[in-house]
């Protein structure tokens, strides 16, 4: 199922009201979160907030206990991870997708590969995994046909990226996707992230790093003990507000209200 | 390398292919493809493996001048012919990061399956009769590497035991059933076309199961090296959870590439019951020790996701020829497996040290 992107700023997905438990342990209490078409939305909460729960949710991991996942306005089913590839949404996990030994071409098209009478057609290959590596810039690699244990990890998370691009997807979900990287390497990755938006991609970034995700989101939602907190454009929000709401689930520091989601002040009275 | 040569590299080839006629496009397609096949046989990862190769050969020839001829070639090559039957398959097998101990034991047991059946319904059988009597046979052989295989795959793949443990285990099975068949005798009463196969050289240098291991082993680096499957074969071994992640089913891959292993070792026990023209139990005894040395000899990592054919080809060429050379210069058998021990520990070491040469 291929469609065109969405226009920017269009909700692509939404969850509404999406709750998890798992035995007593309450992972999620009823979230909504909006993720548009061509924006970057960062995820953030402390340990235990419910972030890892929500994208294995998002990428089909996980089915939600209760609540609705809309896509492009249609409610859909997401049970395992082929629905959620079907739709295209495509998680990259830092280290886990890759296969070391097989190089950028083979491991952009694992599981797709291009075959004529049984037999590999690599020119093919070659050359749509080059356009697509062109199309985001990623122009550090020596040559599409080293092996990938031969990268850096902003590479290696670029070929990643680079796989879901190829593959259709319309929401990356990025999770922690700066966490073991150096400096210039997170930059690299971080600029790869613009520019997916900047494509018309959406874009979900699960960081414990401020620091990046205000240089790259164009929106916050902000979990706490399973709730969503607050929810809005990252211009509503500064680094204080930030942490306050992630440790505490609340801004004491003035009394206003968070931006957007249910407001704390009343619905937590305990 | 610049920054900018991939875009650079893209956009002329784009350029290139809205310009030139598509016969001219088509012609450097194939250029192309041909340089990239060439590129993948990774010729020069072999460049120390055919020096030793040649080494030995060349001393063996000149210690004797009986190495150099033709019963030595076709003495040579009929033993490589058996372990090189197991190394391709075992090439798949310890490239999905698996191990399969019991294809020497699978080679004994579907030859005695073979001669079994054949002896039961026909074995004196003459003419057409004795045809169909020997494809019955060598069905049954076939039939026997198929369920072992199964058995080997879904008990690994899917119920999750270790390989080395389940055809540790079916390796005893298989070797006990071989022995119960004909309680533990050879069996003789066989067709004699049988042997005839076996016995036939064409031109006299290539013996018949020569040419029916060479065309699995073209059949074999293709299927490894050029197709989907043996893609697969490779992420598997590399990265079993990525390879989940891409949509690959393992657990039939895995059945797959199991069955492959032990339904080779039933062609090499048909293989060798044309040689011997009897189906013997002890045929195939320990050789899965040699096809597992000869592809790790060949390159391949006992951890999975790397290996080829051709490696494997020139590791059983070295163990075949070193078997037979020592025989020849009159060492004692026994240094034998002092050779191939040593070889094997030799050969494992420069590998590692290439790999850390190319880290640094």
């Amino acid at each position: 199922m291929v469609e065109a992107l969405l226009e920017r700023g269009a909700p692509l997905l939404e969850l509404q009201g999406v709750e998890k438990s798992f035995g007593p342990v309450r992972a999620l209490d009823g979230i909504d979160l909006t993720i548009q078409a061509g924006k970057v939305t960062a995820l953030c909460g402390d340990n235990g907030a419910g972030k890892s729960v929500t994208i294995k949710i998002i990428s089909g991991i996980v089915p939600a206990d209760a609540g609705e996942i809309v896509w492009r306005g249609r409610p859909v089913r997401i049970h395992t991870p082929r629905d959620a590839a079907a739709l295209g949404i495509a998680t990259v996990y830092q280290d886990l997708a890759l296969c070391d030994n097989l190089d950028i071409v083979q491991n952009m098209f694992l599981g797709r590969e291009t075959v004529r009478a049984a037999v590999l057609s690599e020119a093919p290959m070659e050359i749509a995994a080059r356009r697509t590596l062109a199309d985001l810039h990623v122009t550090t690699v020596r040559s599409i046909r080293q092996p990938v244990a031969s990268l850096s990890g902003g590479q290696r998370q670029s070929v990643a990226v680079a796989r879901a691009v190829l593959w259709n997807s319309q929401l990356m979900i990025l999770d922690e996707p700066t966490a073991a990287l150096g400096v210039s390497q997170t930059a690299m990755v971080l600029e790869l992230v613009r520019r997916l938006a900047e494509q018309g991609y959406a874009v979900l970034i699960v960081s414990h790093n401020l620091n990046d995700v205000f240089e790259v989101a164009d929106r916050i939602a902000v979990l706490h003990l399973g709730q969503m907190v607050a929810q809005g454009d990252v211009g509503q929000f500064d680094r204080q507000s930030v942490v306050e709401l992630m440790t505490t689930g609340a801004l004491v520091r003035n009394g206003a209200p968070p931006p957007g989601g249910p407001v704390l002040d009343g619905s937590r009275e305990d | 390398m610049s920054r900018t040569d991939l875009s650079l590299q893209a956009a002329g080839e784009e350029r290139a292919a809205r310009e030139s006629p598509p016969e001219a496009a088509r012609a450097r397609q194939a250029r192309g493809e041909a340089r990239r096949v060439v590129e993948r046989l990774r010729l020069g990862s072999y460049t120390w493996l055919v020096l030793v190769l040649v080494a030995v050969i060349v001393g063996f020839s000149i210690k004797s001048s009986a190495f150099l001829s033709q019963s030595n070639w076709l003495n040579t090559s009929s033993t490589a012919t058996e372990v090189l039957m197991l190394a391709i398959g075992q090439t798949f097998v310890i490239v999905a990061g698996q191990i399969d101990l019991s294809d020497g034991a699978v080679l004994g047991l579907s030859g005695m399956a073979g001669g079994w059946v054949m002896s039961e319904i026909g074995g004196s059988a003459t003419g057409t009769t004795a045809d169909l009597v020997i494809v019955a046979g060598f069905a049954s052989a076939i039939a026997v590497g198929v369920i072992v295989g199964v058995v080997n795959g879904l008990l690994t793949a899917r119920y999750r035991i270790p390989s080395f443990v389940v055809t540790l285990g079916t390796l005893g099975i298989c070797t006990g059933i071989a022995d119960l068949v004909y309680n533990g005798q050879e069996i003789s009463q066989i067709p004699s076309g049988v042997g005839t196969i076996g016995s036939t050289d064409l031109g006299g240098w290539i013996p018949i199961p020569v040419l029916v291991a060479a065309v699995f082993t073209v059949g074999g680096a293709l299927a490894l090296s050029r197709t989907r499957f043996g893609e697969h074969t490779y992420a598997i071994g590399d990265s079993r959870e990525a390879a989940v992640r891409a949509g690959i089913r393992d657990t039939r891959h895995l059945v797959k590439i199991f069955m492959l292993s032990s339904i080779l070792s039933a062609v090499a026990g048909i293989l060798v019951m044309t040689r011997l023209a009897v189906a013997a139990p002890t045929s195939g005894a320990n050789d899965e020790l040699d096809a597992i040395a000869a592809v790790v000899i060949g390159g391949a990592s006992l951890f999975g996701g790397k290996g080829t054919i051709l490696g494997s080809l020139l590791g059983t060429a070295l163990i075949a020829v070193l078997l037979t050379g020592l025989i020849i210069i009159n060492v004692p058998p026994f240094w034998q497996l002092v050779a191939v021990g040593v070889v094997l520990i030799a050969a494992v070491y420069v590998d590692q040290f290439k790999e850390r040469g190319k880290g640094a």
